[in-house]
């Protein structure tokens, strides 16, 4: 097969790379350039798309002995997901930027430009595992469940999947980086990168009111009560508990809800944090639903996973949770699971409480 | 394959291999003075003396860098040092649009942290520099301007830029002009003192001499602030233990291709309007760049209409055809032609482009490859385009 790999700097879509050019496949590997302004080199772990991983990715290629290219997907990835990601939490929503590249960059813009260049698949470094089945391929959770990245590929359509190399899916990481070694590529102990990669800070909140501004509101307990003021909605997601500045009758605060209009910030105890049921958006299936489905629930990356019952509705589905999960904000992806295996994925609208 | 990106760097000439392998085996600091120093001085002074023959210099007058890029940064930015320290008005650089970001950058630096003024100089719809402009912004305050730079021959679309009118019109009003002519040695006539230029670049790998040696031609009298200092090599101007090897294969590369100069260019000439025809044949919406004729011998630029030139390069590149979007690259990010720009191209028609350059080693072979490869590769690359449309929001 003719496979484009998509090769961040990183150690996981080398070896990803590497693997699939002993496989005997017909390897290019491109590096996406996704920031505007790419910093010189990165800080500790933090951030990527730096000069230096792009550096890092030209010398895994190097010693694969394939093509590389750098392909320019700033002004996409702006459009796409860092104005999406701020849009989102503007409106009090939590949004997972790396789900969205994986929905609209990775397997979209890249591998519908792939595809019409006459490659058949693009390969990246997710750990993920494609399963091929009679009803077309499955996406399963990673073997190395501390680093199944399934969550965020959730979002796919069974037509991106069917394009989609997961190499790793099947290898623990530690063993991904013996390998690294093993074949002499020079990012074999480069750290992960972690947080979100456009804000290489880690201050989300300051990067939110450099560009929303600041928009104060009040801090109200859950029966009304005015305990404070805060100068940004946006600096606040569902199920925090730190950084809210509130005195109260000594009992931990967490936030409740966050509503844009009105930007109050309500906050409570931990009980009323308690979610039974999900309304979720935008649902995408793997497999066509029944009318009633036995599965888990996982509405964050690495999140806990709850048995539930998912019923498809109109404009999406509703997941009742057999147990609590705390902190669910709208804004974010649950994705549904039989088992290893992923049936489908919706954004959540509203929670209902326990 | 089919290497058609000369203008990017050419092999290595035989002559001057053996020329540099011949000088690695010696020692000599040419600046010792003693008999092994003055072995290597010969060499380096005969070097110096071949080249300033083959550009229509006098020895004293080449200064040997570290190449085409140091050169260009000597020349404006020493120039513009020299010029202001002797008046303080002079701030003023007239520079061509179309330039190298070897000129590009150097004169951007100077108007961010040295108070340098830049008038762009504008170019035709063949990338050629308007004389009424350059007249028009000397006219304005000539007593203002430290130096105007124009470059011998556009690296990207080829056109060849009127350097001497230019310069006529600068010594008219007794400012300074510096030319680029590292894509036009070897490849048409150059004679600097015919040319009337105060200072000129070449570098030695763009003509089949080694790389990391270049030199800046500078006429008596014009004297740069120099970039680097210490032992005081090269006229004071361009401190640095002298290269002997680079400057010995530097002279042999200047030597051939001085000598078979007209005989080159007639068969690069025939070779690229052959490349030209084809791709013409090949692909009818392609749209040459730059001027029919008045054009180095080697270039063939083309925009492809409703492609993108570096999808199109990596196709070629996948069929065995190498060749250029000949636009500058962070990171390797392909940024749209400043040159197409600067001719009036929109930014598709800029991002569409490709840069063919033949040279020494090319043959009928490497243009039919070429041809045989171009339609598929513009059918798929439109695909590509129009999927990458399509699915933007």
């Amino acid at each position: 097969m003719r496979v484009l790999a998509a090769v961040s700097g990183g150690v996981d879509s080398a070896v990803a790379a590497a693997r699939l050019v002993d496989a005997g496949h017909d390897v290019t590997c491109v590096h996406l350039a996704l920031s505007r302004t790419p910093e010189s080199s990165r800080t500790g772990a933090r951030g990527c798309c730096t000069l230096e991983d792009a550096r890092d990715a030209r010398r895994a290629a190097d010693v694969l002995g394939t093509p590389f290219y750098v392909w320019d997907l700033a002004e996409r990835f702006h459009d796409e997901v860092v104005s999406d990601f701020v849009t989102e939490y503007a409106a009090g929503r939590t949004p997972n930027p790396c789900l969205r590249c994986n929905e609209r960059i990775k397997f979209a813009a890249v591998l519908d430009r792939a595809l019409a260049l006459g490659f058949d698949a693009v390969a990246t470094g997710h750990y993920a595992r494609i399963v091929s089945a009679p009803g077309g391929p499955q996406l399963h959770r990673a073997v190395d469940e501390a680093k199944d990245q399934s969550y965020v590929l959730g979002v796919l359509t069974p037509e991106q999947l069917a394009h989609a190399i997961f190499p790793l899916g099947d290898t623990p990481k530690p063993e991904v980086r013996l390998e690294a070694e093993r074949r002499g590529l020079t990012v074999a102990r480069k750290p992960d990168s972690h947080d979100v990669c456009f804000i290489p800070d880690g201050d989300t909140s300051g990067f939110l009111r450099r560009r929303l501004g600041a928009a104060d509101g009040e801090i109200r307990d859950h029966d009304g009560t005015l305990l404070g003021h805060h100068d940004g909605a946006y600096a606040f997601t569902v199920g925090q508990r730190r950084g809210l500045r509130v005195t109260s009758d000594g009992r931990p605060r967490y936030v409740l809800s966050i509503s844009p209009v009105t930007r109050t910030v309500t906050v409570g105890p931990r009980a009323d944090l308690a979610v039974g049921a999900l309304h979720g958006v935008a649902a995408r299936w793997f497999a066509p639903p029944g009318p009633a489905l036995e599965c888990t629930a996982q509405v964050r990356a690495h999140g806990e996973q709850v048995p539930a019952a998912a019923r498809p509705v109109t404009d999406g589905v509703v997941v009742s949770l057999s147990r609590p999960l705390y902190g669910v904000a709208p804004g974010q992806a649950v994705v549904l699971y039989a088992g290893s295996r992923v049936l489908g994925s919706a954004t959540i609208a509203r929670t209902v409480a326990w | 394959m089919a290497y058609l990106d000369h203008a990017a760097t050419t092999p290595m000439l035989p002559e001057a291999i053996a020329a540099v392998t011949e000088q690695l085996a010696r020692t000599g600091n040419a600046s010792s003075l003693h008999a092994s120093g003055r072995r290597a001085r010969r060499v380096v002074e005969e070097s110096r003396e071949t080249l300033a023959q083959a550009l229509g210099a006098r020895p004293s007058e080449v200064v040997l860098t570290g190449g085409g890029t140091e050169a260009d940064n000597l020349a404006v930015k020493g120039l513009f040092w020299a010029r202001r320290a002797a008046d303080p008005r002079r701030v003023r650089i007239l520079a061509g649009s179309v330039e190298h970001h070897a000129v590009l950058d150097p004169v951007a630096w100077l108007v961010r942290h040295e108070g340098a003024v830049v008038d762009w100089l504008p170019v035709d719809a063949y990338g050629r520099v308007r004389l009424e402009a350059v007249a028009e912004a000397l006219e304005r305050d000539p007593d203002d301007v430290a130096l105007v730079t124009v470059m011998w021959a556009n690296n990207e679309v080829g056109t060849l830029q009127p350097v001497t009118e230019i310069t006529e019109l600068a010594h008219a009003h007794r400012v300074p002009v510096h030319s680029d002519a590292v894509q036009a040695f070897g490849q048409v006539p150059l004679d600097f003192a015919h040319s009337g230029l105060d200072a000129m670049t070449v570098t030695s790998h763009k003509i089949g001499g080694p790389l990391g040696i270049g030199a800046l031609v500078l006429a008596r009298g014009v004297t740069p602030e120099p970039l680097l200092h210490g032992g005081g090599q090269e006229r004071d101007i361009r401190s640095g233990t002298f290269d002997a090897p680079a400057a010995a294969g530097f002279a042999a590369a200047a030597r051939v291709v001085t000598a078979e100069r007209a005989r080159r260019a007639e068969r690069l000439t025939r070779l690229r309007d052959r490349l030209v025809d084809g791709v013409h044949k090949a692909v009818p919406e392609a749209v040459l760049n730059g001027h029919p004729s008045d054009r180095l011998p080697g270039n063939a630029h083309f925009s492809f209409p409703g492609c993108e030139g570096d999808a199109l390069l990596m196709l070629l590149d996948a069929a065995g055809v190498e060749c250029s979007t000949g636009s500058a690259c962070s990171a390797g990010i392909a940024q749209p032609s400043h040159v197409l720009l600067a001719m009036g191209a929109d930014e598709a028609h800029a991002r569409s482009s490709l840069r063919f350059t033949l040279g020494h080693t090319s043959t009928d072979a490497d243009v039919d490859e070429l041809v045989a490869a171009i339609r598929p590769a513009v059918d798929r690359a439109r695909r590509a385009g129009l999927a990458r449309m399509g699915s933007g929001a």
